[in-house]
C-alpha cells in the first residue's frame, strides 16, 4: 500500500499529452457532478476533451451493490480528441462494488484511487468481493492510493455543524480536490459552480469548498503523490468554446433552426431516456417563443407536433427506439400530408426496453423503413456531441425547404457525452427560408415547386385558402380523395422523388485520409471518434485508408457509389448487426465487411485499428465475439 | 378606430364541391346541415374555422366543411387539435369524431385534452357501433349486443361518454341529437360560444349497421316519456302529460308524479354551473337506471376555467416580459465560455 510515503526532495510536475480520468462510485456519491466539475474546470483550460458519462438506469439500486454503480470518464488533451479513451491513467472507486466493475480498464501501472472507509467486510460482501483487493494483491499492478475519504471529509468539516450524513455527501468533493491537485488545475471555476448551484445554502457552498481544499491539501501535504501532471491547452482553432452535450446542441441548435426561419419553435415530448434532456433543455428557452408541451403518450408527443406544423410552426418531437415504434404511424401521416417535422431518435440498447441508459445504432432500418407501405422520410445523424447543434439546423432546413418530415438518429452515447465546442456566430448559421403561401389566386393545396417538389405551406387562418388535408390517398395538385390506380403509383413515385431530391443539396462526400487505396471505412453517428483515431494511427503507420462519415443516411450522397469504387476493401463499423452494411450492399453491391458491437458501448479505438489491420491482413482474423477486449464486471 | 364588419355567411358558403360518401339516410348528414347553418350564423371569418379529424366514418367530416380540414388517423385528432390550438389560440378550432376514435383508440388523447381544458369544440358521432369497419361493437354499444365480431353477443360494460367527460374535469358537456335539428343548433352555438373544451356527444343513427340505436329517445311517439330535456334554472319534467319530475333525495334522484302535494318546486333545478361535477354526474347516469328518461341538453358550462393554450402563451409572454425577448448569440454563448486567440 502506497500510504506511507518516502521523503523526496522535490516533487515533479511532469508536462504530458493527454490524460484519462473515470470517476466512479454509487450512485448516490455524486459522480456525474464531480466528472462534469472536473470536465468544465479542464474545459475552461483549454484542452480538447472528450467525456462518457455512465450511468445505471435503475433511480438508485441499493447502495454499494454492483448494479448501483455510476461512472464518469473524461479524456483530456493538449492535442485533437476523438473519443472519451480506450482505458484510463487515473481511477477514483468510492466502494468495492465501483472498482470490481471498473478496474478492467484501469492502465498497468495506473493511479486507483480508493476510499478506504468503505473497503469494511460488510461493503465487500455488497459488492459480491469474497477477499479484500487492498489486501490480496491483486491491485499489485497499480499505483494504488487507499485514502480515508469519508474521515477526512468528515475531519474538515467538524466546525461545520453538519450532520454525519451531509458531510458524507462531500467525500466526493475531497476527491475531486485530489484531482484538481494531480494536474495542477485551479479550483476556482467549480468554486463559482457551487456559489451559483447552492445560492441560498451557503453551508453547502462552504462544505463543498472546504472538502476539495482538503483534498488538494492532502496530496500536498503528506506527498502521498510523488508526481503531479501538466497538460498544457489543445491548439484547436481560435474562437469561443464551450462545453457541450449532445442533448443540449440539439436544444440549441433547434432555437437557432427556429430563429433564423423566423417561425415559433414547438416541441411535443414524452420524457423518456436518454432523450429527455432535449425538452429540459428547451422548456428553459420561453424567452425565445419556444414552446414546450409534455404530452400525454408518444403518439400525442408527435401528433401534437403535426398540429404545430399544420399551424406554421417548427414542429419537434424527441423519442427514443420505443418511442419511435409508437410514432410510427404518425410518421407515416406526416408523409402524407407533407408536413415539416423534426423527429429526434437518441438510440439505445434494445428490443423493446432493453438498456435504457446504453448507446446503440440499431434504429436506422427503423428510421428508414419503419412504416406501413411506401413511406420514404430523410435520416441525418450527428457524428459528435457538438455536430448535434449543425444536424438541427440541418433538419430543420431539410423539412421546411421539402415539406417533409426528417429523422435525427442521435445516440445514447452522442446525448450524454461532451466536448468543446466552437460557438458559432450568428452569421455562420445557414438561412432556412419559410415562404408561407398567402394568395388565393390558383392556389391548390398539392401544386408542387418543380425543383423542390415541396408543396404549399397554407397554414389556417389564411382567408382564401381553405383546403383539407389527410392521411387518405389523394389526388396530385388538388388533394382531393383519389382511389385510382395510377394515381397512388404516380402519389407514391412522386412522395420518393420529393425525398430523394433532398441529395441535391447534399454535398459530395471527401473521404478523410486516403482519397483511394486499400480500405475505405463507411460509418454514421457516434463512431466518429474512435474511427477517426483508429484511421490517424494506422495512417501514420503507413495503410492507406479512407473514412467516409455519413451525415445523410437518406437519401444517400449522390457521389458515394463513385468514392466506394475508389478502394480495394471497404469496413463498415457499427454499433447494430449490420445495417448501413445491408443497405450499402444492397444499393451498391459491394462486398463491404461489417464489424459489429452490440454491448450498450462505443468502439474502442484500439478495436477498430484491430479490425484494420485484420482488413489489411496485418493481424490475424478472429471470430465475432473475440474482437473485442475483455468488459469490465459482470 | 375602424369598424370590423362581419361576414355574411350562409350554410352554402360552408358547403364543399366534395361528392358526400356517407350512406344515404346516415345521422351524419343532419349534424353536417346542422353545423354548417351553426357557422354561418357565428360571424366568424370563415378561415378562421378548422376541423380536425380522426378515422370513422364521422371522421369524413372536415371533407364536406369548406373551412380548413385535417383528416388524421384514428384516434388522435384531439392532440393534433391542442398542437395546432397553442400555436394559434385565435382559430376555431372544431374536433369531428366518433364512439370508436373518440372513447376507444383515441381515449387517451380525448381525456387529456379535456382535463387541460384546450379550446377545443368536440362533436362526438355516437351510434353505438362501428360503421366504417362494418359493424363491429364500439365502447358504447350496450352489453350483450350482437355484431359482426360478437355473434353471441358482447360482455363489454359500456363507457357512458357524458360520465366520462365529466370525470375528466370537462368544463363544458352536453348532449344533443341528429334529429333534433333546432337542439342541435343551439347546444352546437352554446358549445361555440364556450371558451374551453367543449364536449358535445350528438346520438347518431347508424341506419346500416345499428339502426334504430336511438330510437328510444327519436320514435316520436315514445320520446317524452323517454328523454327530460336539461334547461339551466328549469325543473327537470318529462312524460308525454309533463306530469313526472326528477327529485333530489340525499345524494339521489328519484322520479317523481307530480301531483298529490308534490309540485315543481319540490323538484330538482337544472344548474349547469353547478360547483360539484357529482351533480352534473348523477343525472348522466340516470339513463342507466330503469325508468328513468334519457337527459338531453347541457349538462354542465363552467366558464371560469383558463384555456391552455392561454396559459401556455402568457407563461412565454411573463417570461419575455421578464427577460426580454431571447438573443441568440447571447445564448449560444451563454454557459462557462473560453476563448482562444491565434
Amino acid at each position: 500500500m502506497a500510504l506511507t510515503t518516502i521523503d523526496i526532495p522535490k516533487r515533479k510536475r511532469e508536462i504530458i499529452e493527454n490524460a484519462v480520468i473515470r470517476f466512479c462510485g454509487d450512485s448516490g456519491d455524486g459522480m456525474q457532478i464531480t466528472g462534469s466539475q472536473f470536465t468544465n474546470t479542464v474545459a475552461l483550460y483549454g484542452n480538447d476533451l472528450a467525456t462518457f458519462p455512465d450511468f445505471p438506469a435503475e433511480i438508485r439500486a441499493p447502495a454499494g451493490t454492483l448494479p448501483g454503480v455510476s461512472g464518469f470518464q473524461v479524456h483530456f488533451s493538449s492535442s485533437d480528441v476523438y473519443t472519451p479513451g480506450d482505458s484510463v491513467d487515473v481511477l477514483i472507486a468510492m466502494n468495492p462494488a465501483a472498482l470490481k466493475m471498473n478496474l478492467a480498464d484501469l492502465k498497468t501501472n495506473g493511479i486507483l484511487i480508493v476510499n478506504l472507509d468503505d473497503f469494511q467486510p460488510n461493503d465487500l460482501r455488497k459488492a459480491q468481493i469474497v477477499t479484500n483487493p487492498l489486501e490480496d494483491h491483486s491491485l499489485d499492478g497499480y499505483r494504488v492510493f487507499a485514502v480515508e475519504l469519508t474521515k477526512l471529509t468528515r475531519a474538515a468539516l467538524k466546525d461545520l455543524g453538519l450532520d454525519a450524513k451531509s458531510m458524507d455527501r462531500c467525500k466526493n468533493f475531497f476527491a475531486l480536490g485530489m484531482c484538481y491537485w494531480l494536474y495542477n488545475r485551479s479550483m476556482e471555476p467549480t468554486h463559482g459552480w457551487l456559489e451559483e448551484k447552492f445560492k441560498s445554502k451557503q453551508q453547502l457552498v462552504q462544505a463543498n469548498k472546504l472538502a476539495m481544499k482538503a483534498g488538494y491539501s492532502y496530496c500536498e501535504a503528506t506527498e502521498a503523490f510523488q508526481i503531479s501532471y501538466e497538460i498544457p491547452p489543445a491548439k484547436l482553432a481560435p474562437g469561443v468554446y464551450r462545453n457541450i452535450s449532445g442533448n443540449a446542441a440539439l436544444a440549441l441548435g433547434f432555437v437557432a433552426a427556429s430563429q433564423k426561419a423566423g417561425i415559433p419553435l414547438f416541441l411535443g415530448s414524452y420524457p423518456i431516456t436518454p432523450a429527455s434532456d432535449i425538452l429540459h433543455e428547451l422548456s428553459m428557452y420561453k424567452d425565445f417563443g419556444v414552446i414546450t408541451f409534455q404530452a400525454e403518450d408518444e403518439i400525442a408527443a408527435i401528433t401534437s407536433a403535426i398540429g404545430a406544423a399544420y399551424a406554421g410552426a417548427l414542429g419537434i418531437t424527441s423519442t427514443s427506439g420505443p418511442g419511435m415504434a409508437l410514432k410510427t404511424e404518425a410518421l407515416g401521416l406526416a408523409v402524407a400530408v407533407e408536413l415539416p417535422l423534426v423527429i429526434c431518435d437518441i438510440q439505445r440498447g434494445g428490443p423493446s426496453t432493453g438498456l435504457p441508459t446504453k448507446t446503440e445504432q440499431a434504429d436506422l432500418l427503423q428510421a428508414l423503413f419503419g412504416r406501413n407501405s411506401e413511406a420514404p422520410i430523410p435520416v441525418v445523424a450527428p457524428s459528435s456531441p457538438g455536430d448535434c447543434f449543425w444536424i438541427a439546423l440541418e433538419a430543420s432546413r431539410i423539412a421546411i425547404k421539402h415539406m417533409v418530415p426528417v429523422i435525427i438518429l442521435s445516440d445514447g452515447y452522442l446525448a450524454n457525452g461532451a466536448e468543446p465546442w466552437k460557438v458559432p456566430t450568428i452569421d455562420e448559421l445557414p438561412e432556412i427560408p419559410v415562404h408561407f403561401e398567402t394568395n388565393p389566386e390558383g392556389f391548390l393545396p398539392y401544386r408542387r415547386d418543380p425543383i423542390t417538389l415541396s408543396r404549399p405551406w397554407a397554414v389556417p387562418g389564411t382567408p382564401g385558402l381553405e383546403h383539407r388535408i389527410g392521411g387518405i390517398e389523394k389526388q396530385d395538385v388538388t388533394g382531393n380523395i383519389d382511389y385510382e390506380p395510377l394515381n397512388h403509383e404516380h402519389m407514391v413515385r412522386l412522395r420518393a422523388a420529393k425525398v430523394e431530391s433532398v441529395a441535391n443539396d447534399i454535398p459530395p462526400v471527401v473521404p478523410e485520409g486516403d482519397q483511394s487505396g486499400d480500405l475505405l471505412i463507411i460509418a454514421w453517428g457516434s463512431t466518429h471518434g474512435p474511427i477517426t483515431a483508429a484511421l490517424n494511427a494506422q495512417r501514420e503507420k503507413g495503410r492507406s485508408i479512407g473514412h467516409v462519415h455519413l451525415r445523410h443516411l437518406n437519401p444517400l450522397p449522390r457521389n458515394l457509389g463513385e468514392v466506394i469504387k475508389r478502394y480495394k476493401k471497404v469496413l463498415v463499423p457499427e454499433m447494430n448487426m449490420g445495417q448501413l452494411l445491408m443497405i450499402l450492399r444492397a444499393k451498391y453491391l459491394v462486398d463491404a465487411q461489417g464489424y459489429n458491437k452490440i454491448q450498450g458501448k462505443p468502439f474502442k479505438t484500439s478495436e477498430i485499428e484491430n479490425k484494420i489491420e485484420q482488413m489489411l491482413g496485418f493481424a490475424p482474423l478472429t471470430s465475432p465475439e473475440d474482437d473485442f477486449d475483455e468488459q469490465a464486471g459482470e | 378606430m375602424t369598424t370590423a364588419t362581419l361576414p355574411v355567411y350562409t350554410k352554402k358558403d360552408f358547403q364543399t364541391d366534395q361528392e358526400i360518401r356517407w350512406c344515404p339516410g346516415c345521422g351524419d348528414y343532419a349534424i353536417l346541415s346542422a353545423v354548417q347553418m351553426v357557422f354561418a350564423d357565428l360571424g366568424i371569418p370563415r378561415e378562421k374555422f378548422v376541423i380536425i379529424s380522426g378515422i370513422g366514418c364521422s371522421s369524413r367530416f372536415p371533407y364536406y366543411m369548406n373551412t380548413f380540414g385535417f383528416h388524421t388517423i384514428h384516434g388522435r385528432a384531439p392532440a393534433v387539435a391542442t398542437g395546432l390550438k397553442i400555436v394559434r389560440p385565435d382559430l376555431e378550432v372544431w374536433v369531428a369524431t366518433g364512439d370508436g376514435d373518440s372513447l376507444s383508440i383515441g381515449g387517451n388523447h380525448t381525456i387529456h385534452m379535456l382535463r387541460r381544458n384546450v379550446g377545443l369544440k368536440v362533436l362526438l358521432f355516437n351510434n353505438k357501433i362501428y360503421g366504417l369497419t362494418k359493424g363491429q361493437y364500439s365502447p358504447t354499444s350496450e352489453v350483450g349486443k350482437k355484431t359482426k365480431s360478437t355473434p353471441f353477443g358482447t360482455t363489454d360494460r359500456p363507457f357512458n361518454p357524458i360520465s366520462l367527460a365529466i370525470g375528466s374535469e370537462a368544463t363544458f358537456v352536453a348532449r344533443s341529437v341528429d334529429v333534433f335539428q333546432a337542439h342541435l343548433k343551439d347546444t352546437l352555438k352554446k358549445a361555440a360560444a364556450h371558451k374551453g373544451s367543449a364536449y358535445v356527444e350528438i346520438l347518431q343513427n347508424c341506419n346500416i349497421f345499428n339502426d334504430g340505436a336511438w330510437e328510444t329517445v327519436t320514435e316520436k311517439e315514445a320520446r317524452s316519456e323517454n328523454i327530460v330535456m336539461l334547461e339551466h334554472g328549469k325543473p327537470l319534467i318529462f312524460g308525454k302529460n309533463r306530469d313526472k319530475g326528477i327529485r333530489l333525495n340525499g345524494l339521489d334522484l328519484e322520479i317523481v308524479q307530480l301531483g298529490n302535494g308534490i309540485t315543481e318546486k319540490d323538484l330538482l333545478v337544472h344548474d349547469e354551473k353547478h360547483p360539484r361535477a357529482a351533480y352534473a354526474f348523477l343525472l348522466a347516469h340516470m339513463e342507466h337506471r330503469p325508468g328513468f328518461p334519457t337527459p338531453i341538453g347541457v349538462f354542465r358550462s363552467w366558464s371560469d376555467v383558463p384555456r391552455y393554450e392561454d396559459l401556455i402563451n402568457d407563461q412565454i409572454r411573463e417570461v419575455q416580459a421578464k427577460r426580454g425577448k431571447g438573443d441568440l448569440a447571447k445564448l449560444l454563448r451563454s454557459g462557462d465560455t473560453w476563448e482562444l486567440k491565434t
